[in-house]
């Protein structure tokens, strides 16, 4: 063992070399190499965090919502439904929301407004999201006028910005007084937007919705499950038009390697040949070129994902947080919580790392199975 | 012994481009002194040397080493081989640029995996023995003709072989360089070494050192000729 150790701590040493004596193509290669391991790793980790965030978010989220269609349309619930609802065995309480948007034309954005009952807010306050108090440049106790369904303006105060750890849904959110939710929008007061059910025992929510579905027909169950579901579809969609944005980039990067790599040089061949010559095996070639590829392509990969990753956690993920978090005005701005993946680490090692170390082992096999004098000759 | 019976070697066989570079060559080398090898330029010497010290295969024919055959043997072997018995010192050189004086002379030590201190210590006496330690560090393409000569000697040496190869050891060195080699060599001689040296230099064929000269010309021996080991 202490022979097999030395021997490689030697070829290290002259892997170490021979990258050293090719400078400028090796750091050409590395720095091309960091760059895609950076985006790549940029974009999972990016999509990774907004998926564990929206799930962390919707955990609170209720369990049921049912909604009233009218020719497949969503329409407005009528108040009498919940008395319907409440009566279905295993449904804790039923509640009527309202919310609807706001088109705002000042700032060219849509408002998420909803009327907030549990915060128990006059009918003249509001709560606005963070990413609503930037763009407007509002802070707490500024007027802040809306115009209402029917026309004049309504005047309303800033009671509070809403907390910063649930900006990912909240950023564009504008909390109300519902009596303030009917007036702005003109809304009959026995209608609600939405219902949202408590069950009690979670396990039956699916039950619950069947049930719901068979008491009024003409409603539509949603389970906090099939909105976490379509989250994530929404983030996966996202996260493959980037990739596949990435992968013409990834594509050059292999037609690079595969030419900075396989295409060995007279000079390398000659060498690959005056090595064996003086008693290295293909053996000590091939381990001689694994360390190379190794050294070279993990050195690309740490120096990529620590890129990533400080550039995602600590540098406020500017590159690809447009594309992944969606085109808008109002873009929240929030914290991702850092975490390692080993699955996703693996998936990204074997892309990045593996098509370079074949792509470096063949042509060098290659090479080292001529004789040593034909080697050299090359 | 070295033993060579009906050694052929064709370059790019049955191609319109074929070269027979050694046709049917039977030799037998005694261990020990300095054998050198004359020929006019493609007389096949190099390609002799190559087959004798394991670097390519005759195309047919038998080789072997104190009665092991080396001709067929698998790849490993032949390495063995190489790593152990054979010392080689080309006529370019061959050294490794980029590396320092002292990694071109460890580079054939480095798979056998002996500790760095032993390794260390061997190399620093080779290249004292050559006068190179001053120039340990430097890069080898800084070095003159002459010292990339004795690097390639050192080189040759570190592994301790009992038979060094020099394919054309003065060619590319002046008079008084070619003598300095030339001694060196002896001197490996003298240790007990077998010196098998290609050269079309009178400096060296006619040199008195010089145990055994064997004459080639167009692939084959036409001439032998044995001296005393005293001289």
């Amino acid at each position: 063992m202490p022979v097999f150790i030395e021997q490689q701590k030697y070829l290290i040493d002259y892997t170490l070399a021979a990258l050293f004596r090719r400078k400028t193509r090796n750091l050409g290669l590395l720095l091309v190499y960091t760059l895609l391991v950076f985006l790549f790793a940029s974009v999972l980790l990016l999509s990774q965090g907004l998926r564990r965030e929206a799930a962390v978010l919707l955990q609170d989220a209720p369990e049921v919502i049912v909604q009233r269609l009218v020719a497949g349309r969503h329409d407005l619930l009528p108040a009498a439904w919940l008395d319907t609802l409440r009566q279905i065995r295993g449904v804790g309480e039923a509640r009527g929301r309202l919310w609807g948007y706001y088109y705002d034309a000042a700032v060219k954005a849509n408002y998420t407004v909803m009327a907030a009952p549990e915060r128990k807010l006059a009918d003249d306050r509001i709560l606005i999201g963070a990413a609503l108090a930037r763009v407007r440049q509002l802070g707490i106790g500024d007027g802040f006028s809306l115009r209402a369904a029917s026309g004049p303006p309504v005047l309303f105060k800033v009671a509070g910005v809403l907390e910063f750890s649930s900006e990912l849904l909240s950023a564009d959110l504008l909390l109300l007084s519902e009596t303030s939710f009917r007036t702005l929008f003109q809304l009959p007061p026995a209608l609600y937007t939405d219902a949202v059910l408590a069950v009690r025992n979670p396990r039956e929510a699916a039950m619950i919705a069947q049930k719901t579905a068979l008491a009024l027909p003409s409603s539509r169950p949603i389970l906090r499950s099939e909105i976490l579901r379509t989250y994530d579809t929404v983030f996966d969609w996202r996260e493959g038009i980037t990739f596949l944005c990435l992968g013409s980039l990834l594509l050059a990067f292999l037609i690079l390697a595969w030419d900075k790599a396989a295409g060995l040089s007279a000079e390398e061949k000659r060498e690959i040949g005056i090595l064996k010559a003086i008693g290295w095996e293909t053996g000590d070639i091939l381990r001689m070129k694994l360390w190379e590829g190794l050294l070279l392509s993990l050195s690309a990969f740490l120096a990529g994902y620590l890129l990533a990753w400080w550039q995602l956690f600590h540098g406020g993920a500017k590159l690809f947080s447009p594309l992944l978090k969606g085109w808008a005005v109002l873009y929240p701005d929030f914290q991702l919580t850092p975490t390692v993946d080993i699955t996703q680490i693996l998936i990204l090692l074997a892309v990045t790392v593996l098509p370079y170390i074949v792509a470096t082992l063949i042509p060098s096999w290659r090479a080292a199975i001529a004789d040593p004098d034909a080697a050299m000759r090359g | 012994m070295i033993e060579l019976q009906w050694v052929n070697k064709v370059f790019n066989q049955d191609q319109p481009n074929e070269c027979r570079a050694l046709r049917e060559v039977n030799l037998r080398l005694e261990r020990g002194g300095i054998i050198v090898f004359k020929g006019p330029s493609g007389s096949g010497k190099t390609t002799l040397l190559t087959l004798i010290g394991c670097l390519a295969r005759p195309t047919s024919g038998r080789i072997t080493l104190d009665g092991r055959l080396l001709s067929n043997l698998p790849e490993r072997f032949l390495t063995q081989a190489r790593r152990h018995t054979f010392g080689f010192v080309f006529q370019q050189f061959n050294l490794i640029r980029g590396l320092t004086v002292l990694d071109n002379v460890l580079l054939p030590a480095y798979p056998l995996g002996r500790s760095y201190r032993d390794l260390h210590q061997a190399a620093q006496q080779v290249l004292e023995k050559f006068g190179l330690l001053a120039k340990a560090t430097n890069k080898v393409e800084w070095l003159s003709g002459g010292e990339a000569q004795r690097v390639a000697l050192a080189r040759a040496l570190i592994n301790d072989p009992a038979i060094v190869i020099a394919d054309e050891p003065t060619a590319n060195l002046d008079s008084t360089l070619s003598r300095e080699v030339l001694a060196l060599l002896g001197e490996l001689a003298t240790q007990g070494r077998t010196v098998l040296i290609s050269s079309h230099d009178p400096l060296v064929f006619e040199s008195a050192r010089v145990n055994r000269l064997i004459e080639l010309r167009d692939g084959q021996i036409v001439g032998d000729s044995c001296f005393s080991k005293d001289a």
